[in-house]
């Protein structure tokens, strides 16, 4: 019996799992996958957006503004990497500066700090590579980026150590009242609770739609990206975003807290809520937009492309609330972007609902920091080599690309909520992230993951389930 | 008379071979443009061979296979034989470039020998 | 920190032929640094016969060529550090280097010879719509797991790219029990060996499939089918022509590219066609005293011809060290070599008639298939080299032969002009 059972265990379930920690309150998340931000949360275009696109007055809106001031001072709580770089709307014609402004207006009445238009000649110095068409642009010194991945697991894994229990490879498959509780039906069995936060991305709405009569509809929205080497690193060092207008929407270009540069997304409305494949169009439509607001920026170094799926609501804002016709079921739903720049924020808002409706005690043992995964290239020689001979194995690198050791490999599989499989070493240390995607390290990251998990090379996978890495042994089907 | 038709590989031209037989005698070789595409017909047409390289498993040395060559060519009609018999050879390290693993295999009575040092 | 009169960032064949080569040529103190846990480099997994016919005059496999030039290393009882990765090279030729047991160190060179060798192309790079499942290996990846780790990474294949390796990996997968299905290239020609084509595709009944490329990959979790489709002129799928392959693996051989990251922080000049360093015909970069020999200089098809340039880079790093700026010293000027009309490149880039050997093969690529047609050289304006050849082939390297005679002789020299003619 659980107080909580929180459906999805993406930024907005680990940030509510996190908060929901501070109380005495007994935890637990469930996640389909076999690891934390698998879905949504992972494959998105990394913004701490400042708050001036979301419509004046929405829960979006104060949301947005509340996490993305929230982001720092939680990166350094919880050890996840941000950057506050600043982020441009850029103008390209001259007639649309009045859509500038509008930006601008709404911006400050959404509590945006440090907002400012600018002209082409400030803009330039900011961005020698912006585009020859640019007239003018929105200046949001406030807006940032951050590593999606390093803010999940670094929510995931604080809530982990203050004694929220998560269950993967754990699918919703029903929910059904029982007296006060609920009863949550998985592909591991049932759970019972007496509350349950529905985090589950693209999937809010069935779960919302089998306790409610008042019907949600999510689509998904399909973003594709390209990512590009870090040799791009510099090219931009704002995240540019064009003014949306007549001519189209535009992709943003924006450098990563690694130092990569991002370009996307695409925004391609599907059926299929697992339908995170590329297609050519997607590609050609990126490449044909990158150019836009930025002049020569070099496409070709572009090292790997994704799609990622928005949980887009037909009413586009954030539901978040007990739902008046399923008590003690609270929906955490709609979370498109701003979503992941909201999380801090939606964490506290769910963490205060569920507060407020059972008055849990705060939990003085509460952790509220967390130590990330320790990463040499921070250290001094001298402290690497000393580093180095504590712990030999940092000494050893695995990938290439992005420099990273056995020792860092081993700590993501060691840690609370480790790494189980390729993609999850991946997003916790950026093993297989460079430019040969995986192509050196990925046997040698087999051979570590089975080492310490203790199990036999061809039971890694790739990103849990079916997606196995070695099939079998030389010669066995002759 | 049996016509064989190949691509000839001495050299990038890939020249597409004719070649006449009459009761497995090679009668003529047409359309190589160099000696090379001749011998290289005659040789394919009457006795075709390969050599064969795997790899089997080795226990207590520092990698897991050791790669493993015939010696010598083999019929290439022998291939899958080689393979078959391959299946399931583990060995001991330390092994040696040269070292045999298996003898005369699959009839051929040419060896799989090592081709790597594993120690 | 360290001191070594020449230290050598790689111990594959590149790295071990630069090494006994400098040795032999009179420098005593060398260390090879080597990230694997063996020497021998990419040959360790090309367990394949086909090497060594020119150095050797005999078919070797991979590991057993690089075992000949293992044997020689050791014999000159050179120095090399397995395990260890090389973080940085400063321009002042200090050598920041990483392993377990040292930690991280320094090593002050002389001369640094570059043989770092090349990566794979990967689907990122490409491009290639569809899912991102388990079962998508380059074919790199997959040699290692089958030839030296002996596990199957696939049951049913599908392979994108002719290269020799995606061939040679067309067989291995065959027989281990595997099932390749197609093979398909994006080009209108392989870039590989006749002979593979003939020994890994024919011999097995596996069709290649020219002007084809990957236009999907289905499967969440691991691949489930691919699809292929024609590609028109402008190498764009061509609408109707797909066709569906069930399988659970793709293997990608779709290209090599120079590994130059650590040449770049020496601020060493690359070319923009071989994305390998710029060099003269002592194989030395613009960074005096640093050397670049290998698939790190340009990407070879034959391991003999990287023992080769590699063995040249030795003993030029070797005079180098021996004479220091003096080896540079010359009564005549560097000449630029211009590839041009269907050559795309060539290595070196510039030659000194003062300084050259006797004889200096000149190496290089076209850019498309030409059949018939004549590999010319010019100096100036005169053309001194006409040799008719009935095919050339971008998977294929070619070589000239300059004369040193030749280029001392004529006067006023000033630009060396390497290009294909059609007849």
């Amino acid at each position: 019996m659980y107080d909580v059972v929180i459906i999805g265990a993406g930024v907005s379930g680990a940030a509510s799992a996190r908060e929901l920690s501070r109380y005495k309150l007994n935890v637990c998340v469930v996640e389909k996958e076999e690891d934390v931000c698998c879905g949504t949360s992972k494959a998105n275009s990394a913004i701490v957006h400042a708050g001036f696109d979301a419509a004046a007055g929405s829960l979006m809106a104060k949301l947005n503004v509340e996490g993305s001031q929230m982001m720092e001072e939680l990166s350094k709580e919880l050890d996840f990497h941000y950057k506050n770089n600043g982020s441009l709307v850029v103008c390209l014609h001259e007639e649309e500066k009045p859509n500038l402004q509008e930006l601008y207006d709404r911006g400050v009445k959404n509590g945006v700090k440090d907002l400012r238009i600018i002209d082409r000649e400030e803009l330039v110095k900011l961005e020698p590579n912006i585009s020859d068409e640019a007239v003018a642009a929105l200046y949001a010194p406030t807006g940032g980026i951050v590593c999606p991945f390093g803010m999940n697991i670094a929510f995931a894994e604080n809530a982990a150590v203050n004694g929220v229990e998560f269950k993967f490879d754990t699918e919703v498959t029903g929910l059904e009242k029982k007296g006060d509780n609920w009863v949550v039906k998985t592909s591991q069995g049932e759970i019972e609770t007496r509350y349950v936060v529905n985090a589950a991305g693209v999937y809010a709405d069935k779960f919302h739609n089998m306790v409610s009569d008042k019907k949600l509809h999510i689509t998904p929205r399909r973003g594709d990206y390209c990512l590009l080497d870090r040799s791009t690193e510099g090219f931009v060092t704002h995240t540019i975003f064009q003014l949306p207008s007549k001519f189209g929407k535009g992709v943003l270009v924006s450098p990563t807290v690694h130092g990569n540069t991002l370009v996307g997304p695409t925004a391609i409305d599907i059926e299929n809520k697992e339908g995170t494949n590329t297609t050519q169009e997607g590609i050609d439509e990126l490449i044909n937009k990158a150019g836009t607001t930025v002049k020569g920026l070099p496409i070709r170094q572009v090292i790997t492309s994704f799609a990622g799926l928005r949980a887009h609501e037909d009413g586009h804002e954030f539901y978040i609330g007990e739902l008046e016709d399923a008590k003690g079921f609270i929906d955490c739903a709609g979370i498109e972007s701003p979503g992941l720049t909201s999380a801090p924020a939606i964490g506290k808002m769910v963490a205060e609902i569920v507060k407020d409706l059972t008055n849990a005690e705060e939990d003085p043992g509460f952790v509220g920091t967390r130590k990330g995964i320790l990463d040499p290239k921070t250290l001094s020689n001298e402290e690497r080599a000393a580093l180095i001979k504590e712990n030999p194995a940092y000494g050893n690198i695995i990938c290439r690309c992005e420099m990273i050791t056995e020792g860092e490999i081993i700590d993501a599989i060691k840690r609370p909520l480790g790494a189980k499989s390729l993609d999850g070493v991946k997003r916790r240390t950026r093993a297989g992230m460079g430019r040969c995607q995986s192509g050196f390290c990925s046997p040698r990251t087999i051979e570590i993951l089975a080492r310490e998990r203790g199990v036999d090379p061809s039971e890694i996978t790739k990103s849990g389930g079916n997606s196995k890495i070695i099939v079998g042994i030389n010669k066995d089907r002759i | 008379m049996e016509t064989r038709e190949l691509i000839c590989i001495g050299c990038p031209m890939g020249c597409p071979l004719k070649v006449e037989m009459d009761n497995g005698e090679v009668v003529s070789v047409t359309g190589n443009t160099c000696k090379r595409g001749d011998v290289y017909a005659r040789k394919e047409v009457t006795n075709p061979t390969r050599i064969v390289t795997s790899s089997v498993i080795v226990e207590g040395g520092s990698l897991a296979a050791v790669s493993v060559k015939t010696k010598e060519d083999i019929p290439k009609g022998k291939i899958f034989d080689i393979m078959k018999q391959l299946k399931g050879v583990k060995v001991q390290a330390p092994v040696h470039i040269g070292d045999v693993i298996l003898s005369d295999v699959a009839g051929t009575g040419v060896d799989i020998i090592a081709t790597k040092n594993v120690l | 920190m360290l001191n070594y009169d020449i230290v050598i960032i790689g111990g594959g064949p590149a790295g071990l032929a630069a090494a006994v080569s400098a040795k032999r040529s009179g420098v005593e103190s060398i260390l090879v640094l080597e990230r694997d846990k063996e020497l021998g480099g990419i040959l360790n997994q090309c367990i394949h016969n086909g090497f060594g016919l020119h150095t050797f005059k005999e078919e070797l496999t991979g590991p057993e060529y690089a075992g000949r030039f293992i044997d020689q290393l050791k014999d000159e009882k050179i120095e090399y550090k397995l395990n260890t990765m090389v973080m940085d090279i400063a321009p002042s030729k200090v050598v920041t280097a990483m392993n377990r047991e040292e930690g991280m160190f320094e090593i002050q060179a002389k001369a640094i010879i570059l043989a770092m060798g090349c990566r794979e192309r990967s689907r990122g790079a490409l491009n290639i719509p569809g899912y991102r499942p388990a079962g998508i290996y380059s074919a790199g990846t997959a040699q290692r797991l089958v030839n030296m780790e002996g596990y199957m990474p696939g049951r049913e294949v599908v392979i994108l790219g002719s290269g020799d390796i995606g061939l040679i990996m067309a067989r291995r997968m065959t027989l281990e029990g595997a099932k390749v299905k197609v093979v398909a290239e994006l080009m209108p020609y392989s870039g590989g060996l006749k002979r593979n084509i003939v020994q890994c595709l024919d011999d097995y009944g596996i069709p290649l499939k020219l002007s084809h490329t990957v236009v999907d990959i289905e499967g969440k979790e691991r691949v489930e089918a691919i699809t292929i489709a024609e590609v028109g002129p402008d190498r764009r799928p061509v609408p109707g022509t797909e066709e569906r392959y069930t399988c659970d693996t793709l293997l990608l051989s779709c290209g090599l590219i120079p590994e130059n990251e650590l040449s770049r922080s020496l601020n060493v000049e690359m070319s923009p066609v071989t994305s390998g360093p710029l060099v003269n015909e002592c194989l030395e970069t613009n960074v005096e005293g640093v050397f670049a020999c290998g698939n790190v200089l340009h990407v070879h098809d034959l391991v003999d011809f990287v023992s080769e340039e590699a063995s040249a880079a030795g003993k030029h790093a070797a005079e180098y060290v021996l004479n220091g700026a003096k080896h540079k010293e010359s009564n005549a000027k560097d000449i630029p070599i211009v590839a041009t009309e269907g050559a795309r490149y060539t290595v070196p880039k510039t030659i000194n008639p003062d300084r050259m050997d006797e004889k200096h093969t000149v190496r290089f690529r076209v850019g498309d298939v030409y059949k018939n047609c004549y590999v010319s050289v010019y100096l100036n304006d005169q053309r001194i080299i006409h040799r008719k050849r009935p095919v050339v082939a971008p998977g294929e390297m070619e070589e000239v032969v300059l004369k040193k005679e030749e280029l001392a002789a004529f006067s006023d020299l000033s630009q060396i002009t390497v290009k294909i003619e059609e007849a």
